[in-house]
């Protein structure tokens, strides 16, 4: 057994159960007399309910309860970040009820649930709810909802606006885009997608009447904040009431961090039945209209430069659909998490952006793996690109005249967090940006492209190279940010860890955070290990339970390795401590005698003179010689709360062939060059890239949530989004460049969302830069074989 | 209304009592608790809920339950044996090719039918047998390493 395999790449001790079906997801837990909930969604995307009658599906096979909007006793689900946060902008909120109440604002939003004995029988009895509808008109596109005379969806959200924020200096950039030599216009598309985590969402409630208490097992990153949000802002009831637990999650990607509507349903149909468990299970298609959804920006981009391809100014308007009502932190993803790192890695002196969050008769927007991130770095390398052809300056050129200088750091950039209101200041701390261009672009053969290209169009294919180069803001972090700066959601950000040693030596390890495939079991044992000189095979990692784990933030924004991390490795240094100390009462030694050398505790000078970690923590649990003061027993918790973000960075290079007859593009090489700091396991953090990058290509080539301007949506099921399939794309390229984070003791970074945040941009770049024959300056996404055909063919027609 | 099904999983004979519209699926999960095959859609695209039924593999969510009436099925939880673990589920973990483990089951069904039929498959072989197979998390990379990994040890196994 070897004991250090920090930085190794160790199999995941998750995987014994997964890779033999015995994984243990919602819908794989049956209790006792457990019933089944459906819920009756909305066919309309914007509808009065004029009457529910439920009086034949109450009378249906095995329905034991039916619950309209009216049944709902609870607040409607808590919005949290408000744009600008508690600095005191105005957001006119409307966040959705349980069960609507009067109208709906989107196809699938609830308005009634049937608790049945069998899930058929749910959803049997769902077809037999009657609803008198008196249908609106809808509105879909966030730019035209804000026109005059677009369909209002709430009173109190005049044009349909949520919020107007900006952020940068306007009058700066104004003058630096007027005085400029050279200004480039573009407005860009990022649209809507689905995020389909492989497990939908699901859940089961369970009162206990002889206690009254709530457990609720949940397909959730955030188990503490759902509590936490269920207790203060729905229900009403006291936080030590409601136990929340997620056992193993299958995927997420931002999902499943927010508060829905079936949480308190669950709950109260429990209730309502005398005690009876009730598990709700969401289908594919009700997934597609009812969990969220992510991007979703119209974008104005203006760029201003010089000639010699210095970047002067950046300006973009945004129109950011938030969908018929808000979500948990939908206005602060299209603001503070995209236009604060709108200037990504390079220096920009002048940077406005005006983001305006508005109503569509559509299902809400948030977080979506990398969250504004993605949107605001495809801004900016589709902005670097244009300015590039305009000027005719090669793309890797322009970049790397304008990147943020390795001296610079730490670097506050003008739409940045230390411009934000408050007293935190938040600057970018590290970075070497160059490096990883230049090491991308000799693996992906970058000097020669012009022979590819000539080589790919004697196969009748159109070959196009595109460079992403990326900063990520992540480790979400400081609390006297996300917390105190007037634009947090005014919570805290820290994480906790507990540790105890049981008498035989072996180690516990609860976690506040929240694993959906990300390996946690695995990478805190090799942390703690580490720490305490023991083999992972010693340690068991708890989490996802708030009965018994200490309270956590959660899962989200690449922040458990830098936050989560350290909170073990406090944990593990107080052990260590109480150890030594107790090492020192045994072998009669002073404490600052005691060195530690991994499990071993000995005597400076006296090598023969120790106790291994296990003998102590034998000694100090049955405690019968503890020394006076000594509490018995190894059992010690850790909070910590991270002075900044981390700041991952990297280039990646896409190559893409165009097929001139079907105008089908085919991802032929991709290469990534990422610098997330130190890693605590190499074959995750590959892992993490790979699963990203793929789904920033299929926004990029075949993702889009559609919708009919009916507000029907037309992507309604798998068979009609289009999901990366293996057969689709080629084997990915990975390399690095290590610059440790200097904000946690293991200078780790974060890689969760970096793959989805570099790729998009690179493939778009790739398939704009192919299409330049045509006369094609840029292309919205998805870039399918129809949309790129279309355009060859009206270029060719243009040309001739 | 309910119909008798005889059918043997994972070498077991069962006996089950199912409503006519009951999935194979549901079979597996609900009545014989065998809830390792997953349900991810509706609409027979992700490839979750794929088991083996008389030697080929099949999406359990598009055979009724009764069709598999005298059938031989093998899910995840038959693939181990007392030898230990399937090549396949060997080289996933190996591999590192799975993350949140819910497509798991059933992509390491479609690849048992792939090494069914060849021992020694190319990648774009490989990514066509499992292009029915939706995975969200490790963009099919790492998967793709593992049943080539798997294939290896299948050959060795067969030459040896």
């Amino acid at each position: 057994m070897t004991t250090d395999m920090l930085g190794k790449r160790v199999k995941r001790v998750e995987d014994q159960r997964l890779i033999t079906g015995k994984g243990r997801y919602v819908d794989d837990i049956k209790l006792q007399s457990m019933a089944h909930c459906a819920i009756l969604r909305s066919p309309y995307a914007h509808a009065s309910i004029r009457s529910i009658d439920t009086s034949a599906a109450k009378a249906m096979p095995g329905v034991l309860d039916v619950m309209v909007g009216a049944d709902i006793p609870y607040n409607p689900l808590p919005m949290a970040w408000p744009a600008g946060g508690s600095a005191g902008l105005k957001n006119n909120v409307n966040s959705p009820r349980a069960l609507a109440t009067d109208s709906v604002k989107w196809t699938g939003e609830g308005v009634a649930a049937v608790v049945a004995e069998t899930p058929e029988q749910a959803l049997d009895a769902v077809e037999a709810i009657a609803v008198d509808w008196e249908p609106l008109p809808t509105v879909v596109d966030a730019e035209k909802a804000t026109q005059p005379g677009a369909p209002q969806l709430h009173e109190n959200a005049p044009s349909n606006i949520v919020f107007e924020w900006s952020v940068g200096d306007r009058d700066g950039t104004a003058a630096a885009i007027d005085g400029a030599e050279v200004v480039v216009r573009q407005r860009l598309v990022n649209q809507r997608l689905i995020p389909n985590p492989m497990e939908t969402r699901g859940d089961i409630g369970w009162y206990n009447p002889g206690t009254d208490e709530y457990t609720i097992w949940m397909s959730s990153q955030t188990p503490h904040i759902q509590r936490l949000l269920l207790a203060a802002f729905v229900m009403g009831v006291p936080e030590h009431k409601i136990r929340c637990i997620s056992p193993d999650v299958g995927g997420a990607f931002g999902t499943k961090i927010f508060t829905y509507a079936d949480y308190p349903i669950v709950l109260l149909a429990s209730k309502r039945l005398g005690g009876r468990p009730v598990k709700w299970i969401e289908g594919r298609r009700e997934s597609y209209q009812a969990t969220i959804h992510g991007r979703d920006h119209i974008t104005y981009l203006e760029i201003a430069g010089k000639r010699d391809g210095e970047i002067t100014g950046l300006r973009v308007k945004t129109y950011a659909n938030l969908g018929g009502r808000l979500s948990t932190i939908g206005p602060g993803i299209p603001t503070t998490l995209y236009a604060r790192v709108l200037s990504g890695c390079y220096r920009i002196p002048h940077v406005f952006a005006e983001v305006v969050g508005v109503y569509t008769n559509t299902v809400f927007v948030d977080a979506y793996r990398g969250a504004g991130r993605p949107e605001a770095t495809y801004v900016v390398e589709r902005a670097m690109d244009l300015f590039a052809a305009e000027i005719g300056m090669d793309p890797a050129e322009i970049r790397r005249r304008n990147f943020i200088a390795p001296d610079k750091f730490p670097y506050e950039n003008p739409s940045g967090l230390g411009t934000a209101s408050g007293g935190a200041k938040i600057y970018i701390d590290s970075g070497n940006y160059e490096p990883a261009l230049d090491k991308a672009l000799a693996m992906a053969g970058y000097a020669d492209r012009a022979a590819a290209k000539g080589e790919a169009r004697t196969r009748g294919k159109y070959l196009g190279v595109g460079l992403s180069s990326y900063i990520e803001v992540c480790g979400v972090a400081p609390s006297k940010w996300i917390g105190a700066v007037g634009e947090g959601w005014g919570a805290a950000m820290w994480e906790s860890a507990n540790i105890k040693v049981h008498l035989t030596g072996k180690v516990v390890v609860t976690m506040g955070t929240q694993p959906q495939g990300q390996g946690h079991e695995t990478t805190y044992a090799q942390i703690v290990g580490h720490e305490l000189g023991i083999p992972m095979e010693d340690i068991v990692v708890q989490h996802s339970d708030t009965q018994g784990t200490p309270f956590g933030y959660g899962s989200y924004g690449s922040r458990t390795s830098s936050v989560g991390s350290t909170a073990a490795i406090k944990a593990a240094g107080k052990i260590r401590e109480k150890a030594r100390r107790y090492a020192a009462h045994m072998l009669e030694a002073s404490v600052d005698d005691i060195e530690v050398d991994g499990a071993e505790y000995r005597v400076k000078g006296s090598p023969d003179k120790k106790k291994t970690f296990q003998e102590i923590a034998f000694a100090l649990d049955l405690a019968f010689d503890a020394p006076e003061g000594m509490e018995p027993y190894l059992d010690e918790t850790a909070y910590h709360d991270t002075p900044n973000c981390t700041w991952p960075f990297g280039t990646h290079v896409a190559i893409v062939e165009i097929d001139e007859a079907t105008g089908k593009v085919d991802l032929v090489k991709y290469v990534a060059v990422d610098d997330v700091g130190n890693k605590i396991n190499p074959m995750i953090v590959d892992g993490q890239l790979h699963g990203g990058i793929v789904q920033g290509v299929g926004q990029a080539l075949w993702e889009g949530a559609v919708y009919g301007d009916d507000g029907q949506l037309l992507s309604g099921s798998m068979l009609d989004y289009a999901l990366p399939r293996a057969s689709w794309l080629p084997n990915l390229e990975l390399d690095e460049t290590v610059t440790p984070s200097p904000v946690n003791p293991i200078g780790v970074k974060g890689v969760g969302e970096a793959g989805a945040i570099a790729s998009t941009a690179a493939v778009a770049n790739a398939v704009n830069d192919a299409l330049k024959p045509f006369g094609i300056r840029h292309l919205d996404m998805p870039l399918t074989p129809q949309t790129v055909w279309k355009a060859m063919q009206a270029a060719k027609g243009a040309q001739a | 209304m309910a119909e008798h099904v005889s059918l043997v999983v994972n070498g077991v004979p069962r006996e089950v009592d199912v409503e006519p519209r009951r999935l194979l699926v549901q079979l597996l999960r609900e009545d014989l608790d065998l809830t390792g095959t997953h349900i991810a859609c509706d609409t027979s695209q992700c490839g979750a809920c794929t088991v083996t039924l008389d030697g080929k593999s099949v999406k359990s969510c598009t055979v009724l339950a009764v069709q598999a009436d005298g059938a031989n099925v093998t899910t995840i939880e038959g693939m181990a044996t007392a030898d230990g673990l399937h090549p396949l589920q060997a080289a996933f973990w190996e591999n590192h090719g799975l993350q949140c483990g819910f497509c798991t089951p059933g992509m390491i069904m479609s690849a048992a039918d792939l090494l069914a039929r060849t021992t020694d498959p190319t990648d774009d072989e490989i990514r066509h047998a499992i292009a029915g197979n939706f995975c969200r998390c490790t963009g099919y990379q790492n998967i793709v390493t593992a049943i080539r990994a798997a294939a290896t040890t299948v050959r060795a196994g067969a030459a040896g």
